[in-house]
Parts: C-alpha cells; sequence; structure tokens
C-alpha cells in the first residue's frame, strides 16, 4: 500500500469516527489545514521531479477532492443527526388541552342577540330604534295611552307602584312599552317609524310570567299606513325572525286601549315534537304579539291631529319571542345568571345578527 | 264566558258546523279559549241489567248480565249496592276511556269472574260527585243509545276568552247577534214579552246615588212556588259550570248568561221597608250570599232596606234576603249601575262574581225594563205566581251616540275596499242605526256597545265583519333608499360595551331591576321614591343603584352550585331617582375565584391565579375603549365608593368632574352584608356620562407616517417613595421628549429591605422611535438625561444604581 493510500485510509477513518461537527473540523484541519497531512504532500510537490510531479499531483490533488467530499458529506450528516437529535428531544404531547379563547368563552344574553336580531330586520325596513325610562308617570303608561281611570283593563296590567315622591307624585314602573310612544310623539313629527325594546314589569311570576320582563314596541304613524300594511310589516319580520320562508299568521280582532281597531295575532307552527317548536308549518297556532291602529286618543296626547296623521302600533315579548325561537322552556330562567344555562343559550360575541350573514348560526 | 252549542243555537239558526262556528268566534274579536265537545262521553251507552246475581268468591259483588242492546248479554262485575236486577245505566265496554278513574277499560278478572265492562256512576262519568252507586235512569230510557245524547250530555261547550270592551257578548244572545251579522246564520229575534201586572210594587226604590244607579226595575211576583228548577235550566246551568240553586236564583243565573243581564231575588218577607240605594257607611257589614262577611268602605254601594244591607250592589246579594225554597213573594231586581263604581268595588272586596263580570263593562241600559219582564215571564212559567207592576226609577231613557262616518274611513285606515253599501248593511245587522246616503252618514250606536264612539271603533266594526283574514298585506313602502344607522350613541355604546366584555371570556346576565332595601343601602339607594309600595317579594322592593349588588348575588348562586369561578356583567339601567334622566346606563361586572380573562381554574401550562382589583380595571377600560370614551385622556384616582377595598379600588374620570367609573375588590364588610365570599372584583362603567365625539366631517383617518429609522428601546429603573404613584412616573418618562418616546412600559416593581422601607423601585422600558435620523449615542445619552432628569423633577425618582 502506497503512502498515499495509506494516508487516505487514515483520513477516511477518522472521518468516519468523527461524531459531531467540531470533530470534523478537527479532520479537516489535520488534513487541508496550512500544516494539514494533505496541505504538506501538496507542498512536497515543488520539491519533484517533473516526471513524479507528473504522477503525484493529479494523485495528491485527487486525494484532496475526496477528502473534501467525505468531509462534507460527513458534515451534513451529522448536521441532519443533531437536527433530528433536538427535533426527538422537543417532542410534545400535542394532545394536551389549550384553553380556550375569552371569546369562545364569553357569551350575550339571548335578550340582547334577540334585540339585535330585531334592530337588524327593522332597521332593513326603515326604522330607528328608540328607548324610555323605566320609572313611568301614571300619565304616559295609562292616561295617555288612553285607559280610562277605573277601567278593568288597567286593573289587568298589575302595576308595581312606588312610595309617593316630594311632589306627592306616586309614579310606577311601566307595564308596558307603549309609554315610549307618547314620548316618541311628543319629541318627533311623523313620518315616524321606530321599535322600542326594553324592560316592563308586571306583578306576576310563574314559568311564562316574571316580574321583569322585556317586550318590543313598534310604531309607524304618517298619513296613509293601514292595517293592510301593518300586516305586511309583522309578516315580514316574523319571517326574518323565525328565518323560515313563508309562515301563516293570524290576524283576529281584539281589544287594547290604544288601539282601534286592535287585532292580535297567532303564528302557525307545529309542536308535535317535545320541546320544539316549528314555524312555517303544522297545524297549530300560537300567540304572539297583539297590535291595531294607533287610537285617534292616543294621537291626540301626542299632539297629532287624528284625521291628518293615522298610523299603527304593534308590542309583544323578547324573551317570548326568544323562547320560541330558541326553545328555552322557563322564562325566570332568563334572570338567574345560572352559567350553565348562560354557556347553553347564550350566544359568542361574536355572532353578530346580521341579515347578509343570517340572523343565527 | 261559557256556554254551549245547543244554547247559542236558541238564538242563532244555522247550519254551520262546531268547527265553523269556534273559527268565526275566533275571527270576530270573541277567541274561543276551548271547546270540550264531549266526545269522551260518546262511548257510554244505556244499557239494562237482566240478572245480577251474588259473586261466588265475595260479599260485596255481583255479577250481572246486561243487555247493551246488541242483543248477546255481557257478563259485568259490580260493586255498586244499587246494582240489581231491571236497573237502565251507562256501560262502558272494554276499550272505553273512563275519565273518573283514569283508566281505559279492559277485559279482566275480579275475584275469578270475567268482567267485560263497566257499568258507571256519575263521578266515573265526572258529571257530579255521586259516587254511592251507579247510574239510575228512567225505565223509558232507550238501551243501546249514547248516554250522552239521550242525557243531552253531549251539548259541545265553548268558552270564549272575551276582550274587556264587550259587554254584549256576555250573554248568549249578543254572541249570537255577532255571529249572525257576519253572515253565520240568521238571528231568532223572539219577541219579549210585555208582562203589566197588577198594582204597584209595594216596596219602593229610592236612590240615594244617582251618579251610581242610573236606572232601577223593580217587581213584585206573589205567590210564587220556590223549588229545583227543571231539568232543561239545571242541564244548562250545570254545563257552564254553575251549581243550580232553586228556581228563582236559577232564573236570574239563567237571565245572566243567557241575555247578558244580572238581576237580584229578594224574599220579600225578609225585606223591611224600601229599597234604598246608597253609599255604605264606613265599617258597615254584609253577610254576602258566598257565606263570607265583608266590611265595606263609603267608596262601596249598597242596596240597603231598615235592617241595613241587603246587597253590595251589583256584585253580590246579601244572606238576610236571599231565595229559598220557603219563598213565596219575590221581589225581582233589575237595575244599571255605574260600571267604574263597580270595577273599584270588586277590585278592594276581591269578589268575582258574574254580575260584577257584566256590570263592569257595562250593561246594556235599554234592556232593563224588557229584561226584568223577561225574567218575570220565567218566574211566572216555572214558579206561577202573580206580579206586581213594575217600579221603575231613576232611568233617563238611552241618548244613543250619534257618530259622523265618512265610508271612506274604512279604506284609510285598514287598506279594505269595501263598498259603502256593504258598511251600511254590516253596521245595520249589528244594530247600528245608518243615517243618510251620502259618503258620511250619521251612524248610532245601540244601547249594548258602549264601547264605540268613534269613527275608529266603528272601522273595526267593518272588519270585522268583512274578515280580518281577507286584508291583502301591502308593503309599506317609503323605504327606497338604504337605511343608515339607526342606533342613537347610547344604543351603539350599549352594544359594543356588551360584546367587548363577552370578548372578555365574561357571561351576560339580566339581572333584576329591584334588589332588597338592605342592598340598595349599601350601594347607595334606598330613596322613599325608588321604593315600590307593592313588591312582588320583600328582597325585590328597591330600584338598584348599582348593578353589583345583583351581579355578586349571581356569583354567589353560582358558587353555591358548584361554579365558583364565573365572570359576569350587565350592561342595564340603574335608578339614582325617579325621573327620566335619573336613569343611569351602566356596564358592570364581576370576576369570581380564578375567573381571569385567559382561562379559569388549574391547568398544566399555569394555574389561572386569584382574580383582583387588576383584572377589574381591565374590563372597566375595555368597556370605556369599545364605548367611545377617550382612554388615553383619562385619568386613575385611588379609591372608589365605600363597597370597595379602599386601597385596592380606583375611580376613573375624565377631567375633575366626570366621573366615568369605578373598580376594585370589595369591601370585607359589603361581602358579608352580601353574604357572598371571594375573591371578588367588579367594575361599573357609566356609559351615559361619555362625552359624545364631535360630529367628524370626514371618515378618513389621520395621515399615517411611518419612520424608516429603526426603533429602539431603553430600560430605566427608578428608586421612588412608595406613595409616588407609577402612573406619574411613566408620565413624567413619556414627556420627557414627546417626539421621540413612544411607548413607555413598566416591566417590574421592587420592594424590599435593601431599598428601605419607603422606597419601591420601579423599571421602565422606553420605547423610542427616531424620526429624521439614526441616533447617535451622544443623541441617546441626552435623552436618558432628559428622561432621568424629568422623573426626578416630577416624582423625586433617582435612577437606581
Amino acid at each position: 500500500m502506497s503512502e498515499l493510500e495509506q494516508l487516505e485510509r487514515s483520513i477516511s477513518d477518522a472521518i468516519a469516527a468523527a461524531s459531531d461537527e467540531a470533530a470534523i473540523e478537527a479532520v479537516r484541519v489535520s488534513a487541508l489545514g496550512k500544516k494539514g497531512s494533505i496541505s504538506e504532500k501538496l507542498k512536497s510537490l515543488g520539491a519533484m521531479s517533473p516526471e513524479e510531479r507528473q504522477s503525484m499531483g493529479p494523485a495528491i490533488n485527487g486525494l484532496k477532492d475526496r477528502v473534501m467530499q467525505a468531509l462534507t458529506s460527513r458534515k451534513s450528516e451529522l448536521r441532519d443527526a443533531a437536527i433530528n437529535a433536538r427535533l426527538k428531544a422537543e417532542t410534545v404531547d400535542v394532545t394536551l388541552p389549550v384553553r380556550d379563547a375569552p371569546a369562545e368563552r364569553g357569551r350575550i344574553h339571548p335578550i340582547s342577540q334577540v334585540i339585535d336580531e330585531i334592530s337588524a330586520i327593522f332597521g332593513d325596513l326603515g326604522f330607528s330604534i328608540a328607548e324610555g325610562p323605566d320609572v313611568e308617570t301614571d300619565y304616559y303608561n295609562f292616561t295617555a295611552l288612553n285607559f280610562p281611570e277605573g277601567h278593568p283593563a288597567r286593573e289587568m296590567h298589575d302595576t308595581f307602584f312606588f312610595n309617593p315622591n316630594e311632589a306627592g307624585e306616586r309614579k310606577l314602573l311601566r307595564t308596558h312599552t307603549s309609554p315610549v310612544q307618547i314620548r316618541t310623539m311628543e319629541n318627533q313629527k311623523p313620518p315616524i317609524r321606530i321599535v322600542i325594546p326594553g324592560k316592563t314589569y308586571r306583578q306576576d311570576s310563574d314559568a311564562t310570567h316574571s316580574p321583569m320582563f322585556h317586550q318590543v314596541e313598534g310604531l309607524v304613524i304618517d298619513k296613509n299606513a293601514n292595517v293592510a300594511n301593518m300586516k305586511w310589516v309583522l309578516e315580514e319580520f316574523c319571517k326574518a325572525f323565525f328565518e323560515v320562508k313563508q309562515v301563516k299568521m293570524r290576524f283576529r280582532p281584539s281589544f287594547f286601549p290604544f288601539t282601534e281597531p286592535s287585532l292580535e295575532v297567532d303564528i302557525q307552527c307545529d309542536r308535535s315534537r317535545p320541546g320544539e317548536v316549528r314555524f312555517g308549518e303544522g297545524d297549530d297556532w300560537m300567540e304572539i304579539l297583539g297590535c291595531g291602529m294607533v287610537h285617534p286618543n292616543v294621537l291626540r296626547h301626542g299632539g297629532l291631529d287624528p284625521d291628518e296623521y293615522q298610523g299603527f302600533a304593534w308590542g309583544m315579548g323578547i324573551d317570548r319571542i326568544a323562547m320560541l325561537k330558541y326553545g328555552m322552556p322557563d322564562l325566570r330562567a332568563f334572570f338567574d345568571a345560572d352559567v350553565r344555562w348562560l354557556q347553553h343559550y347564550g350566544f359568542r360575541p361574536l355572532d353578530l345578527p346580521t341579515l347578509f350573514g343570517g340572523l343565527s348560526q | 264566558m261559557k256556554f254551549t252549542l245547543s244554547w247559542l243555537k236558541e238564538h242563532l239558526d244555522t247550519d254551520a258546523s262546531l268547527e265553523e262556528i269556534v273559527e268565526r268566534l275566533t275571527m270576530l274579536g270573541l277567541e274561543v279559549e276551548s271547546v270540550d265537545d264531549k266526545a269522551a262521553l260518546k262511548p257510554f251507552v244505556i244499557a239494562k241489567i237482566l240478572t245480577a246475581e251474588q259473586h261466588p268468591d265475595a260479599d260485596r259483588l255481583r255479577v250481572l248480565s246486561v243487555d247493551t242492546g246488541t242483543g248477546t248479554p255481557i257478563q259485568v262485575v259490580c260493586g255498586a249496592p244499587n246494582a240489581r236486577a231491571g236497573l237502565i245505566g251507562a256501560f262502558a265496554a272494554p276499550g272505553t276511556y273512563v275519565p273518573g278513574i283514569d283508566v281505559t277499560l279492559s277485559v279482566g278478572k275480579i275475584r275469578g269472574v270475567e268482567s267485560h265492562g263497566m257499568m258507571c256512576s256519575e263521578r266515573e262519568l265526572e258529571l257530579s260527585d255521586e259516587h254511592n252507586g251507579i247510574i239510575d235512569l228512567p225505565e223509558d230510557a232507550p238501551v243501546g243509545t249514547s248516554f250522552a245524547s239521550w242525557a243531552k250530555l253531549d251539548d259541545p261547550v265553548i268558552e270564549i276568552n272575551l276582550t274587556p270592551n264587550r259587554p254584549d257578548a256576555t250573554g248568549v244572545y249578543g254572541i249570537a247577534r255577532d255571529l249572525a251579522a257576519s253572515g253565520l246564520g240568521t238571528l231568532k229575534d223572539a219577541p219579549i214579552p210585555t208582562i203589566k201586572g197588577e198594582g204597584a210594587c209595594p216596596t219602593k226604590v229610592v236612590i240615594e246615588a244617582p251618579e251610581f244607579c242610573p236606572g232601577f226595575a223593580l217587581r213584585l211576583v206573589r205567590g210564587v212556588k220556590n223549588g229545583p228548577s227543571p231539568k232543561w235550566l239545571q242541564q244548562r246551568l250545570l254545563s257552564i259550570g254553575l251549581r243550580p240553586i232553586n228556581a228563582l236564583v236559577d232564573i236570574t243565573n239563567y237571565m245572566t248568561f243567557d241575555r247578558a243581564r244580572p238581576l237580584h231575588v229578594f224574599d220579600l218577607k225578609k225585606v223591611a221597608g224600601n229599597l234604598v240605594v246608597r253609599a255604605a257607611k264606613d265599617g258597615e257589614t254584609v253577610l254576602a250570599l258566598d257565606g263570607r262577611e265583608y266590611t265595606l268602605s263609603a267608596s262601596n254601594y249598597v242596596i240597603a232596606d231598615d235592617n241595613g244591607v241587603e246587597s253590595i250592589a251589583g256584585i253580590m246579594g246579601g244572606e238576610h234576603s236571599g231565595c229559598d225554597e220557603n219563598t213565596t213573594d219575590v221581589l225581582i231586581e233589575s237595575a244599571l249601575w255605574d260600571p267604574i263604581t263597580i270595577a273599584r268595588t270588586g277590585r278592594s272586596l276581591g269578589i268575582i262574581t258574574d254580575a260584577r263580570y257584566r256590570f263592569e263593562r257595562g250593561v246594556d241600559p235599554e234592556f232593563m225594563a224588557p229584561g226584568l219582564d223577561l225574567a218575570t215571564q220565567m218566574v211566572l212559567d216555572l214558579c206561577s205566581g202573580t206580579p206586581s207592576e213594575a217600579e221603575i226609577v231613576g232611568y233617563a231613557g238611552y241618548t244613543p251616540k250619534v257618530i259622523s262616518f265618512p265610508f271612506g274611513e274604512v279604506k284609510r285606515l285598514t287598506g279594505i275596499d269595501v263598498s259603502a253599501d256593504e258598511s251600511r248593511a254590516f253596521l245595520t245587522r249589528l244594530g247600528f242605526g245608518v243615517e243618510g246616503d251620502g259618503d258620511v252618514v250619521n251612524v248610532s250606536v245601540p244601547s249594548w256597545r258602549p264601547d264605540v264612539d268613534g269613527k275608529a271603533d266603528i272601522v273595526e266594526e267593518v272588519m270585522r265583519i268583512y274578515g280580518v283574514d281577507l286584508i291583502e298585506p301591502q308593503p309599506l313602502g317609503g323605504n327606497e333608499a338604504v337605511n343608515g344607522r339607526i342606533l342613537t350613541p347610547i344604543q351603539i355604546r350599549t352594544r359594543n360595551a356588551k360584546r367587548a366584555l363577552a370578548v372578555r371570556g365574561m357571561m351576560e346576565a339580566v339581572t333584576y331591576s329591584f334588589i332588597s332595601a338592605k342592598q340598595a343601602e349599601l350601594f347607595g339607594g334606598g330613596q322613599n321614591e325608588l321604593k315600590l309600595a307593592n313588591p312582588i317579594a320583600a328582597d325585590m322592593s328597591d330600584m338598584r343603584p348599582s348593578l353589583l349588588p345583583g351581579l355578586i348575588s349571581a356569583a354567589q348562586r353560582n358558587a353555591d352550585r358548584g361554579f365558583g369561578d364565573v365572570a359576569l356583567f350587565e350592561v342595564s339601567g340603574t335608578y339614582e331617582g325617579d325621573k327620566p334622566e335619573q336613569q343611569r346606563r351602566v356596564a358592570g361586572g364581576i370576576r369570581r375565584g380564578t375567573a381571569k380573562i385567559d382561562g379559569q381554574g388549574r391547568h398544566w401550562a399555569g394555574n389561572a391565579q386569584a382574580v383582583g382589583v387588576f383584572d377589574a380595571k381591565a374590563d372597566a377600560f375595555a368597556a370605556l375603549e369599545a364605548a367611545g370614551a377617550p382612554v388615553d385622556r383619562l385619568q386613575i384616582e385611588a379609591g372608589g365608593p365605600s363597597w370597595y377595598h379602599p386601597g385596592r379600588s380606583g375611580t376613573i374620570k375624565l377631567g375633575p368632574k366626570v366621573i366615568l367609573g369605578t373598580f376594585g375588590e370589595f369591601h370585607p364588610k359589603t361581602l358579608d352584608a352580601l353574604d357572598a365570599s371571594g375573591p371578588l372584583c367588579g367594575f361599573e362603567v357609566f356609559l351615559d356620562a361619555i362625552p359624545e365625539a364631535k360630529a367628524k366631517p370626514t371618515r378618513t383617518k389621520p395621515r399615517l407616517d411611518l419612520s424608516p429609522f429603526q426603533a429602539v428601546k431603553r430600560d430605566f429603573a427608578f428608586v421612588v417613595d412608595k406613595s409616588v404613584e407609577v402612573a406619574s412616573l411613566t408620565k413624567a418618562a413619556a414627556s420627557a421628549d414627546k417626539k421621540l418616546v413612544n411607548a413607555v412600559r413598566v416591566f417590574d416593581i421592587f420592594e424590599g429591605a435593601s431599598l428601605g422601607e419607603v422606597k419601591k423601585s420601579v423599571a421602565i422600558e422606553v420605547s423610542i422611535q427616531p424620526i429624521d435620523r439614526t441616533l447617535t449615542d451622544e443623541d441617546f445619552e441626552a435623552l436618558a438625561k432628559k428622561i432621568v432628569d424629568n422623573v426626578a423633577k416630577q416624582t423625586g425618582g433617582v435612577l437606581r444604581g
């Protein structure tokens, strides 16, 4: 075996034995560094005869090339091994649970969500949203709404009264959102198109009655709004709100002091499946709202001439339509703040009801 | 209001089916609440016991052979003591549901003997409480036919949910009139008999309260024979749930339901002197027909005689002068009473009667005298006797309201195209008078419709009869443009605050606006004018001055159920007084346990810590920012209202006066008083106190200049007195060079013995953004000096060595 062959073997052995990049570097230096064994051999070429040089030159340079290649390849092998080892060491159990994002944990109460749904629909129909105080006067809650003093209809409201204030006046908790009709007429000239969501109070408590509940009132006043228009608005609303293509509604004459003519409205539904109501199908009727043409006396109390202006109004329970749409069985649970209930019946904060994206998921 | 189909048909000639009638009633505004078609009674047949043998193994049982009309006798085991051969009764075959015992029969063996059905008692058919024996029918009862139809028990009962405006429909006759007007048959308008009578009524009527009693008619019938009323009358009353008493009383009840004409009968022998209509005396008592004694006040009205109060006028008669089997001379009262007074008296005394139900709606004044005649005729028919002349006092007659009515009003208010002729026909059929031929007519209102007093009421009448279901919906119109923003600023704030808090992992609660007086006082409320005079419960008596007590209680309820880590918020009203502007719009929230924004409870990657003041502060700021408050201009003052921990709470202010919110942990005494336990923190921000942003002329955002030079960060640590608020230090650092310094972040607070008792170290990271050139070392040194100097000047802080 020639000397070069011996050198090549020993370098190859050293490369193979190198277990990390530092060892490889050491091998490189010892072979190809300034004073490396191959470098020395290359230097020795100068002292050789031309014939010797002719044969040794390519041999030594060939050796150099092979060693360099072997070094590079071993180096990359070692780097891969090192990365693999590191990756292995860094491996974690990806089945470990992560925490839910706060936006996934938070909830919007069904009442707020339904108010947003109602606002989306009526906004599209050209309505604005109005509000009014919970603590009302007898005038706004009853008298201006054409409830005669002592009339049985007044008694039917189960009103909460306050102790008299310093002026001797006895306020009450509004029993409906209708006082805002008067407050609006006092402050705004027709045309008026508003919906009024808000808290209302009656002295009543069972599975479908709560001493505090929520109503949404609608009011349209201009110079020609009539019962036919009212039917259209309410049918459009019910279709949009319950997210069905068709809905059959039954308008039947009724009585409210503040409207004349007055109507109650039933909506067609299927209640044959336990715990579930489907709208737009079935043979059942469910009462859903009361409505009517604004009573001439109410228009007068609002400062409008009933021979010039006319309009319609309606009212329905927000909690009730929420229960109908989303299936909560008991109204009292709305106000208990049980986090299990909120988690189940509440809405994710980023689920914003829109008409273009659908009111609900 | 309840009645039966056959009763209705006594006034209405119609071929309409039950379903059609029910549907039409509802569409006329007489909403049908329920229909009992008595289908449950259909399977029971009349059967005759052929033989009754002793049961071989039971003393009390008999084995019957029953003829049910099929020709083949059926074996039935029966325990009724009156079961005997020859008895005709009501039989239920196997498969029949027996309502009184809630059982569907099957063929069974009773003590070893097969029984193929059942002979029923009245209780088993839910006809009465009678259960001493099986039903025992007369011999002529036809075996094999339906028991219910033979006994006239298959008469469907209709109940309507009557609105308060329709006194006329409190009688079957009035209901029939509505149906006939709508085209569902013809009203049978039999003439009302006129009774002349013999001699004057010996008892006179004195009306001392004419405003309460606009008319009183009285008649004596002598020589009556009072006893049980005939079967048909009893049946009719029973079918609508009334108990037959005796013929005279039954007649008054019949007239009440048939003609909406409540009456009262006095036994003449028990009446002393004349009948006087007057206000009651305060404290006066009367034993009424319901067996209860009522104490009256001067706002109640009575009919009295020399003995005292005989009747609570228009509501309930007195026990003393009532009619019984011994009555021979009866005074029949047909009077008119002021509806409002009746309603008020009924309410104050807590009496609900069929008479009150009608009088408070308004009884037809024109039927006062005819009603008396009709009742008299019934008394004569059922009890015989001799009538006196009627004593009629105080009645001024009826002047109909006349309403000038343009027929075009129907179209204007409803959109229906109904011709003038049709409108006229509808109104006439309802009993309205229509005078004139033009487009505007004079409509006179019949005496039984006190609810009608304007054009809109007449439109409703036409619409009802025309049929509301025939009105075609018409688009509202006037909405051709895109609708812009429809919410007011406060509505937008409310909505945004809710979503912002929910995004922080909080759940929205809706709690009651009223809380206990104790809780209200604890949070600065409890004013007299915000206390309910009639709360539904003692702990729901006061309007809340704050959302926090309700939320803290809600958190505690959840904790008591095993859910101690909860984050709740509410955006709603609080009440500072009883005026509209004193209702505030507040966003409030609480966190309990470890309900931090990033998650609660234990977790392999790090357990959540107990919530505290800074969680509440972050929530408060999130709500304020979402609601559009200028958060970079807000100041924090240490301390808050009394319900907070004084050292761990803060007040958020805009300028010296405007308070936008408070936050903190709670005072231990607050939690004790609310029976709540921590860790708990909370906040409230006042959405209505945020100043409204100026209207912007453009939606364009301010120009953005991005510096091309690298931003750098420098750390400083200052030693300051513990009392120095960190906010003043960061403000000093930031204001040292407002151009270059664009953020100051506090990354460490250190307190320790090495600094001394009264000192703390505050470490800050200052972000520096060069603007027009790269900064040199000299520039940085100069800036650092400015920062250190300004901090020293503003806070006394020195750079930590």
